[in-house]
């Protein structure tokens, strides 16, 4: 599903050259629950934007769902994060002037799907978030876990063989973040492949296997009991 | 991702920015309604110009001769002579003396302020003016100096009132006239009309007027296709007597009309220039708003891009959006434009004329000035960095 090979990422800041990631190998096989920990500065941000295709290594190797993403260029890249990959943000990053149904759509608009499809396809998505009773709000009008279920929807909507969510609970109340991990669990159950990047070790826990990054290395891999 | 898709999208987002997406409008509203009003101004006052200069017909060719010229001077006789012995190019001719002064009834205290022209009989057919009530003046008034007058509409009302004015006199510089004819009404009865005018004998006038001199004659070419080469052989004469180009000027309606065209044109450019230059600064305030609202939505791009816009479905967005901007402010400005022309046309100030050529002319370049201006700042949004988009607070 997701294999790295000797993933490098550099960065240069100055006169200095910032080794952001360096040489991660790793295997996230298809339907796996994942958190990725680490402190600021740590590579996380980095890994993340590399896993989520949207930036090329400065070395190494990307194959996610089994295409090589490493030396794509920017439209490709667009494509590959339109149909493969449903993005989950810490501050929801939902389109504020859109209604929930309107930013679930959006991916799909972007792929080419009918309006009526889109429609269908969104509905459904709402409602395995729960959220079927709100669609026509826009964001403001909405809790944030309310925004964060949007959120999960529009990723959910092409189904992606991978979601990828930052911090997804980092704005939440904890009542809520726990019902928002509570819909990744359910959706891990479902068969989805999740990522979730955090420095919230508590958050960290509640997934199948932590990868704990430091420096941009992996430093600990272990599956939860 | 559809043109049809991008246009929703940004009909949103205009939609959700009402006061400034009107603010930026305003800038194409002024400079489409200001194009097509200067247009409209300016082929306006040329119709309103043109159409006295035909109304003379363009068979009409005017002299004017320099006075004063003691040597060489010729008399009126002498062009009747040669309109005569050419008149397979000339039909009429009439001399013409003309002056401002105040006529006074003769059989009430009436007075009036007109133009007197003395002439000949042949004038009635230059004018195109005859008469509805009475006779116009002959050529044996002229021969015996004959104190008789034609007088217009205006004229006749301002002196007599409702009364028939043939046969009433009327006293022109201490000497008493007999109205003999009333001109047929043909600019409504109106003051410094054609209506507005007493005709006396040309010899009658000399004296009256203490005038002999005439510097102003008509000539009446036989037909449209005849002008050309009644001017050449008026001008060949002219020179045979004067000696000198500078002593005499020729004009013909056609000639006139030519001038009128190149000012005319001088006048759209200056005009299409200005306008032009309103365009251009609203086209500048479209780029800058632009600008403003891709800073503002960096994030929002960022998030279009992590969720799989292509470059092109940023750039289309925001392009469709500079678009529809210059698009409706365009209409607007026509229409605002087009109200004004028919303001102006009911106020009486110039004639109202729609030319459906500068309306589509100035809406494309507004739709074209869309595309310039908005092409930078919908450039820069797609150009994103999407990581640092998302970034962006």
């Amino acid at each position: 599903m997701i294999q790295t090979d000797h993933l490098t990422k550099h960065y240069q800041m100055g006169d200095n050259i910032v080794k952001a990631l360096d040489d991660v190998t790793l295997h996230i096989p298809k339907g796996s629950f994942v958190s990725i920990v680490g402190p600021s500065g740590s590579g996380k941000s980095t890994l993340m934007n590399q896993l989520g295709c949207l930036d090329i290594p400065t070395s190494g190797h990307y194959r996610l769902d089994g295409i090589e993403v490493s030396t794509m260029n920017d439209n490709q890249l667009a494509e590959i994060r339109n149909q493969k990959i449903g993005f989950v943000f810490q501050g929801f990053d939902l389109i504020s002037k859109l209604t929930a149904i309107e930013n679930v759509e959006l991916p799909l608009i972007y792929a080419g799907v009918g309006s009526r499809q889109r429609e269908m396809r969104a509905k459904e998505a709402l409602d395995k978030v729960g959220l079927s009773e709100r669609i026509h709000h826009i964001p403001a009008e909405l809790s944030g876990g309310q925004q964060q279920r949007v959120a999960i929807a529009r990723a959910l909507i092409t189904n992606p063989p991978l979601i990828l969510a930052d911090e997804p609970t980092g704005n939440l109340d904890s009542h809520s973040g726990q019902e928002i991990m509570g819909l990744f669990k359910s959706l891990y159950q479902n068969g989805n492949t999740i990522v979730i990047i955090t420095h919230d070790e508590h958050i960290a826990e509640q997934a199948q296997r932590i990868l704990r990054i430091l420096d941009g290395r992996i430093v600990e891999d272990r599956e939860v009991s | 991702m559809g043109i049809f898709q991008a246009y929703k999208m940004a009909i949103k987002s205009i939609k959700s920015n009402k006061v400034r997406s009107f603010l930026t409008m305003l800038g194409v509203i002024i400079g489409v309604a200001a194009v097509i009003m200067a247009v409209a101004l300016a082929q306006g006052s040329t119709v309103s110009i043109t159409e006295q200069i035909s109304s003379l017909g363009t068979e009409l060719i005017t002299v004017r001769v320099t006075p004063f010229n003691t040597n060489r001077d010729i008399t009126w006789e002498d062009f009747q002579d040669f309109a005569d012995d050419n008149s397979d190019v000339f039909s009429a001719m009439s001399p013409l003396i003309s002056s401002q002064t105040t006529v006074k009834s003769g059989i009430s205290t009436n007075t009036v302020d007109t133009t007197i022209n003395g002439t000949t009989a042949d004038y009635e057919m230059i004018k195109k003016q005859g008469v509805q009530e009475g006779r116009y003046i002959g050529d044996i008034d002229i021969d015996f100096r004959q104190p008789i007058a034609v007088i217009g509409t205006y004229t006749a009302a301002e002196l007599f009132g409702q009364e028939e004015a043939v046969g009433k006199t009327i006293k022109l510089q201490n000497r008493l006239f007999t109205v003999v004819g009333v001109l047929t009404e043909l600019e409504g009865g109106n003051q410094g009309t054609v209506d507005d005018q007493i005709i006396i004998p040309l010899s009658t006038a000399q004296r009256v007027l203490r005038n002999t001199r005439i510097t102003n004659y008509s000539f009446l070419a036989s037909s449209a296709d005849a002008v050309d080469q009644a001017i050449e052989k008026l001008k060949s004469y002219l020179l045979e007597i004067y000696g000198d180009e500078s002593m005499y000027r020729v004009q013909n309606a056609e000639q006139m009309l030519e001038t009128l065209d190149s000012v005319t044109g001088t006048m759209m450019t200056v005009l299409g220039g200005i306008a032009a230059i309103s365009l251009l600064v609203g086209g500048i305030g479209i780029m800058n708003i632009m600008l403003v609202s891709v800073t503002e939505r960096t994030r929002e791009i960022g998030i279009r891009k992590a969720i799989g816009a292509k470059r092109k479905n940023i750039l289309t967005q925001f392009l469709i959006e500079a678009l529809i901007i210059t698009g409706i402010g365009g209409i607007a400005g026509l229409l605002l434009g087009c109200a004004a022309i028919w303001t102006l046309g009911r106020l009486g100030v110039v004639p109202s004329v729609y030319s459906p050529f500068w309306m589509v002319f100035s809406f494309g370049i507004s739709l074209l000035v869309g595309v310039i201006f908005g092409m930078f700042p919908a450039n820069k949004a797609a150009s994103l960095n999407p990581i640092a988009a998302l970034r962006h607070e």
